[in-house]
């Protein structure tokens, strides 16, 4: 585990914004750089991840097949293959759930080196409805071996965590986020490690772990609740997949009660993964804040954090209930 | 090749097909059941592509310039290993543990523990969009080998070689070689019957391949459509196979219930009597 305190308190009015997607975009770009065996391959979504610089600059290393998810992904599983390094891009609930299996049989059964950037998913797109909503794909993806799961925090988490993806082991499968700027949290110089979390606030009474666009209202929530006499340390689980069991451990051990926060359904997402890990490990009480296995409603994205308590508020109130059992 | 060359390769190629379906009913025999009729329908093809155009080292199964070939149809697997193990990429007697606990042979091929596999297969429709990425890849990396994928003809229901094959006439992608197995029959019955895929080769060059129909079975019919790829500069290639599925063994002989079947003594003794006197 990694300790990185981000501004405290952290005031998301005037801090500097970037969309997580559009710092993947960079990133892929910085590696076509790089690496000339680096390709991008999207279906259609050039522009939502992004990476039209890349089409632009590498126009041969650049593929957009249309829509077509399964063959996309099957496209990048056989470039894999040959020695090349596909980093794929779009729409995170067509990747994630039309190109299942594609990603299961030819990239993960395979064990070959692929990227998929998935944007807008969660809630971000939150107008969308559910056909475009991607709250049941940490819980898909988790279930397959050889299958990274990460949830960046901010756009500087993003831009690391799709650097360190390519020449990882299998496929890794990046949950990005959608239109709305989200506030950027590190400094350039923090330490980003597949599959290691970083506490980004100490506390004593209770963790809260939190994943992708929810940290920072974890951070918030922690300072809100350290003016009422509440210590509560924040982990920012970043990879779901392979989890920081120690680190899950550790916070069980030293603080007694876990809150997971998640943009996605509670089954089978981050909340699940840290009950299984800290019934086997050190069981305390977990209450896991996301969807409560529903389809989410439709509306302006704050609308729909508040009303799934993924706002500092709606956390901080799921600490108090849960410090008060 | 002069005439007389040419009759020796062909005679060479029919007795190594023959060696071939004796081994893929051996080898079912061994795990007592399997794909009888899809793998027979593709042995011609298999060994036309193993024994006189793929350029691959047994010696060195993962030679980054050697041809690959995806096998789209990868409930043929029984077929595969025994051509694999034929052309030396591993003994023979392996294929006796056929299906058996942690055996690298079964009835799907895969490609991490079978010397010679390029890909895992088994999941229909995932094969072109695989085979289409090597090509692309080859392309790009500037290598010469090419990309061969057998696909079924129950298989064309899958929507996503549909995809492949829009996005490969799109990319010009003129060193990716399909053949399809056009045996007619699925697990459930006649394609006819169960899922029209016809006009096939309409469809084929609708999406824009350079497609020839040929005898599946016919070896000079074989190596000379597999010989002329591409057909046209610019364009994806197709060849439609018209096979029989059972091809060698009457009683299998386009027969619904022979997709998977039980293998006995009884049967491979009466399929090695039939393949003998075939010669």
């Amino acid at each position: 585990m990694a300790v990185s305190t981000i501004g405290t308190p952290f005031d998301p009015s005037t801090c500097q914004r970037e969309p997580t997607r559009l710092a993947f975009g960079r990133a892929v770009v910085d590696l076509g750089e790089r690496d000339p065996k680096v390709v991008f391959l999207t279906a259609d979504g050039a522009l939502p991840t992004g990476t039209a610089e890349f089409f632009k600059r590498f126009p041969e290393r650049a593929f957009n097949v249309g829509i077509a998810e399964q063959n996309l992904i099957g496209i990048a599983a056989g470039m894999a293959t040959c020695g090349l390094k596909p980093i794929v891009g779009g729409y995170a609930p067509f990747l994630a759930f039309r190109a299942f299996e594609q990603v299961r049989n030819d990239i993960a059964y395979t064990k070959q080196s692929v990227t998929i950037g998935g944007v807008y998913s969660g809630i971000s797109l939150a107008t969308g409805g559910s056909t475009h909503h991607t709250t049941e794909d940490i819980a898909s993806f988790r279930a397959v071996a050889n299958v990274t799961v990460i949830s960046p925090a901010d756009a500087r988490e993003a831009y690391k965590a799709t650097i360190a993806s390519v020449g990882h082991p299998g496929c890794v499968f990046l949950r990005l986020g959608g239109r709305t700027p989200e506030p950027v949290l590190y400094t350039e110089d923090y330490d980003f490690q597949i599959g290691k979390a970083i506490q980004i606030r100490d506390g004593k009474d209770a963790t809260i772990i939190a994943t992708g666009p929810t940290v920072v209202y974890a951070a918030i929530a922690s300072d809100l609740l350290r003016e009422e006499g509440l210590s509560v340390r924040v982990l920012n689980m970043h990879t779901v997949k392979p989890l920081d069991e120690e680190a899950i451990e550790r916070a069980a051990r030293e603080t007694g009660r876990i809150l997971t926060v998640e943009e996605h359904n509670v089954l089978g997402g981050l909340g699940g993964a840290v009950a299984e890990t800290v019934t086997s490990r050190h069981p305390v009480p977990v209450k896991r804040v996301g969807i409560q296995d529903i389809f989410a409603s439709i509306g302006p994205l704050q609308g729909l954090q508040e009303k799934y308590g993924l706002t500092h508020e709606g956390i901080a109130t799921a600490v108090k209930e849960l410090v008060s059992t | 090749m002069t005439g007389e060359s040419r009759q020796e390769t062909l005679a060479m190629l029919r007795r190594q097909a023959r060696v071939i379906r004796q081994q893929v009913m051996t080898t079912l025999l061994a795990a007592g059941s399997g794909h009888v009729g899809g793998s027979l329908s593709v042995v011609d093809i298999l060994t036309a592509l193993y024994f006189h155009i793929m350029r691959v080292d047994p010696k060195n199964p993962k030679w980054p310039d050697r041809d690959r070939f995806v096998l789209s149809k990868g409930h043929a697997s029984a077929a595969l290993c025994p051509t694999l193990a034929e052309r030396g990429f591993f003994p023979k007697e392996l294929l006796d543990t056929f299906n058996r606990l942690d055996s690298p042979f079964s009835m799907h091929p895969d490609m991490l523990k079978i010397p010679g596999a390029d890909t895992s297969t088994g999941s229909l429709g995932h094969g072109l969009p695989i085979a289409l990425g090597m090509a692309l890849a080859a392309r790009l990396q500037k290598k010469r080998y090419r990309t061969y994928v057998l696909l079924g003809d129950g298989e064309m229901n899958e929507g996503s070689n549909w995809e492949a094959a829009m996005a490969a006439a799109h990319f010009k992608a003129d060193n990716l070689y399909a053949i399809v197995d056009r045996n007619r029959l699925q697990v459930d019955g006649f394609t006819r019957d169960i899922m029209s895929v016809e006009p096939l080769a309409d469809k084929w060059r609708a999406f824009g391949w350079a497609v020839r129909e040929i005898d599946g079975h016919d070896m000079g019919a074989i190596i000379d459509a597999i010989a002329a790829f591409p057909f046209e500069a610019g364009k994806p290639s197709v060849i439609i196979a018209n096979t029989i599925k059972g091809k060698g063994l009457p009683f299998a002989e386009n027969q619904v219930g022979f997709h998977y079947h039980d293998v006995d003594g009884e049967m491979v003794k009466e399929s090695l009597a039939v393949l003998e006197s075939s010669e």
